[in-house]
């Protein structure tokens, strides 16, 4: 049967295909919906994890102990769990096991570009690179083949656009794979340095082996149209070079790519006029065939940034741009993303944001982040994963040197980001006795990527319920003394709060306790905690109202002002009633949904 | 022959939903189908997009600016964001509805007036109101397959039976209001 999938439902179906037992990952666009997709089978064991490096670390366990696993993250997701990579490259497995990085070129939903085909190459594994849905699920049945076979970890990597583009896929039944042996093998899975010697001539040896299965790999071939220009291309940057070029090249299409096969490049370099590396990001291919001796074009003439669409490679190959409509700048404004009606973030940095001239804000990764935006342009800085806390109190060491400078430093975060590695930040705070304010804003789920479960929402992926983590005790346990957890949606007490906090000559953890508008699993104990949680509306009493706009400024998209009327209105089919702009109202003038008289 | 559809709007309003509706049609009429989307910060009422090119043997999933058949806008500015995806003779199917954007909500920057006006001097142009449609049906959501039964009725696609689409794709419960809001659309034009 054939089935329109993304690349991340294929990848899904693939690992179920190739009978693998256990996955696990931590939620980042756009690799998210792979294990979603995988926690659809009930055949494989489906988890999330706090964050990429501990998914890997489970993944490891599973292989040694015999099953068939693999860990899915973003890009970035790789630089955390590069420590365990790069020893279980020396380990080998025992059951197949995959890392699947799912990079973005062109940046849609991520703070960097980096080429993870380096990570392959750093870390000394094979690598798989699919250009499109079908590849992408052949490709993790025989990544599963590759390792048992070469005894290695394989990266299958892919990017946005394979992740998120449908073409069609043939669907096949599972292979049932049975579980190996647990053997203990001292020489093999004890890194100490003494096997680590060892084990390095291993990796070598595994890696010249490699080099011989690349040149005849069934994933490494030409595409022969007999034309005198030849195009080297890997992942999507393939499609779109067909789209832009057709017949009119040949092409050497690389699907696996570590080790790149040097014979074949340099054999289709030799029997061509030209040649052209069309790839996105780092010039990965371009580098390796110019060291070959190769003559190629690569990103002297193609761009170091963005997608290769085909519009840039008609552009570079043959100097052509297809004629389009100007855009008319007068009748667009921006559309940035915000946060939805009823976000319980919304209160907090409304409160925050009249304290602006006091603090330092440092941020992180999450739905806060759009707090950077309009109204609340509420963010100093933002990184990486977990450091809001740990570049607050760096940023804290500096300013307590500049007498003149009285402002202090807010760290934001949520609670994923928290279990992730803002936990270990924290400590480090409490430890080297820092006094920045800390803010965790617990809103039950990993919001950003879609509304993934974490150890703080109270279900697992595969919808089972299961234990909280109790942030407050967590905080206290590590050494905190000034803990408050408080409603966000309670203008009242959030500024309270934040004064308090500002008053306090010592570090503070603040915990806003509301769910995400969009969570959708709650356990009976959340019903009871969030009376009345999204049941209600509240609505405008027109001839109250004295459209002074003092509402607009809570940013609720819910909220729209009538220019002709000068008075507010509340849409209903969005509003949840967080209260959030009757208590800004002035005039009181916003009330719940029936209590107007 | 490869054609190209353009679904754009504003986060929520269902344009992903339309174009699975559209791509099932499209596969079961015997076309080969590529689709892509972008999502992630863009689902937080920020512009979201949805490409699908449909022909024999389809490369790219992406479109090209200026070559796109048709481009289906569920919001006004939004059409205005994305013409210059359309081909020189494309045509222009777009919802009479504002959604206003943070930057326009707070007052501080209007939103932009004569959209439609000055769009339908530049391009083939079907303007419908679609949310008074909706509302009709009494569910606001509806706009989305509203949307593609304008589109049934200006796109001729050999073989079509999006009806049978929305049989498929829909959760059952909303599949007669969903037929409905086909029928909606269709009458609209």
């Amino acid at each position: 049967m054939k089935k329109l999938l993304t690349g991340n439902e294929a990848i899904a179906r693939g690992a179920f295909e190739a009978g693998v037992h256990f996955a696990s990952a931590y939620p980042g666009t756009p690799s998210t919906e792979i294990l979603e997709n995988i926690g659809q089978y009930k055949e494989i064991i489906a988890e999330w994890a706090p964050n990429e490096k501990v998914a890997l670390e489970t993944v490891i366990g599973a292989s040694i102990a015999g099953g068939r696993s693999l860990a899915s993250m973003k890009h970035v997701g790789v630089n955390v769990a590069a420590d365990p990579l790069f020893t279980f490259s020396y380990t080998g497995v025992s059951g197949g096991a995959v890392i699947i990085s799912a990079d973005e070129p062109g940046m849609h939903s991520s703070q960097n570009e980096q080429d993870n085909r380096n990570y392959a190459k750093f870390a000394k594994i094979p690598m798989l690179e699919p250009s499109d849905s079908q590849e992408a699920k052949d490709m993790m049945i025989d990544a599963y083949k590759l390792s048992e076979l070469y005894d290695s970890i394989v990266m299958l990597r892919v990017t946005t656009r394979v992740c998120h583009s449908k073409s069609m896929v043939e669907l096949n039944d599972r292979e049932i794979v049975s579980l190996r042996p647990y053997q203990k093998d001292f020489n093999k899975y004890v890194a100490v340095p003494a096997i680590g010697r060892q084990l390095r001539h291993k990796v070598e040896e595994r890696m010249n082996k490699l080099q011989i299965y690349t040149e005849t790999s069934p994933w490494n071939y030409v595409v022969e149209n007999k034309q005198p220009v030849g195009v080297i291309v890997s992942g999507m940057s393939y499609h779109f070079a067909k789209e832009a070029l057709g017949d009119s090249v040949d092409y050497l299409k690389l699907g696996f790519t570590n080790p790149l096969p040097a014979n074949m490049i340099s054999e289709f370099c030799e029997t061509h006029d030209v040649v052209y590396i069309i790839e996105e990001n780092d010039p990965y291919i371009e580098d390796f065939a110019k060291a070959q001796g190769q003559t190629v074009i690569g990103k002297e003439q193609f761009p170091y940034s963005g997608e290769m669409t085909s519009d840039v490679i008609r552009n570079v190959v043959l100097d052509e741009t297809i004629q389009k409509r100007p855009i008319n700048d007068s009748l667009i404004v921006n559309r940035p993303p915000t946060f939805c009606s009823g976000c319980p973030h919304r209160g907090f940095f409304y409160e925050l944001g009249k304290r602006r001239k006091d603090i330092i804000v440092a941020g992180d990764i999450g739905c806060y982040s759009l707090a950077v935006g309009e109204p609340y342009n509420l963010m100093d800085w933002l990184i990486c994963m977990g450091a809001a806390y740990s570049t607050a109190h760096g940023a804290e060491r500096i300013t307590d040197m500049k007498l003149e400078d009285k402002r202090r430093l807010v760290a934001v975060m949520g609670d994923s980001t928290f279990f992730h590695t803002g936990i270990n930040s924290l400590m480090n705070t409490v430890y080297n006795g820092g006094k920045t304010i800390n803010i965790i804003l617990d809103n039950r789920i990993t919001g950003m990527t879609g509304q993934q479960d974490n150890p703080g929402s109270g279900f697992k992926l595969q919808n089972q319920e299961t234990s909280i983590v109790d942030i407050a005790k967590v905080c206290e346990a590590i050494g905190i003394k000034h803990i408050r957890k408080i409603n966000p949606n309670n203008l009242t007490e959030v500024k309270e709060t934040i004064k308090w906090a500002l008053e306090l000559d010592d570090m503070s953890v603040i915990i806003t306790d509301w769910p995400c508008a969009l969570k959708k699993h709650y356990n009976e104990a959340d019903l009871d905690h969030y009376k009345d949680v999204w049941q209600t509306k509240n609505v405008v009493i027109e001839d109250t109202c004295i459209g002074c706009k003092a509402c607009l400024r809570s940013g609720c998209p819910s909220l729209i002002f009538d220019a002709d009327k000068k008075k507010t209105r509340i849409d209903s089919t969005t509003c949840v009633g967080c209260d959030v702009c009757a208590q800004i109202c002035p005039v009181n003038a916003i009330v719940k949904e029936g209590d107007v008289r | 022959m490869i054609r190209s559809i353009k679904l754009v709007g504003v986060g929520g309003q269902g344009t992903i939903l339309a174009a699975k509706v559209l791509c099932d049609a499209l596969i079961d009429a015997g076309y080969d189908v590529k689709m892509s989307e972008i999502h992630g910060m863009s689902q937080r009422g920020g512009s979201v997009s949805s490409e699908i090119r449909f022909g024999d043997n389809v490369a790219s999933p992406v479109i090209e600016k200026g070559t796109a058949d048709i481009l289906v806008a569920f919001e006004q500015m939004e059409a205005a964001r994305f013409i210059d995806y359309l081909k020189s003779d494309g045509l222009l199917i777009v919802n009479d509805l504002k959604i206003n954007s943070m930057v326009t909500l707070n007052g501080k920057i209007p939103y932009p007036s004569n959209v439609l006006n000055t769009l339908k001097e530049q391009v083939k142009m079907v303007s419908v109101d679609a949310q008074k449609c909706a509302l009709k049906l009494g569910n606001v959501k509806t706009m989305n397959i509203i949307m593609l039964g304008v589109f049934s009725k200006c796109f001729e696609i050999e073989g079509l039976e999006i009806e049978k689409a929305i049989k498929n794709i829909v959760k059952e419960k909303y599949v007669d209001l969903n037929l409905k809001a086909f029928k909606c659309g269709q009458d609209l034009v």
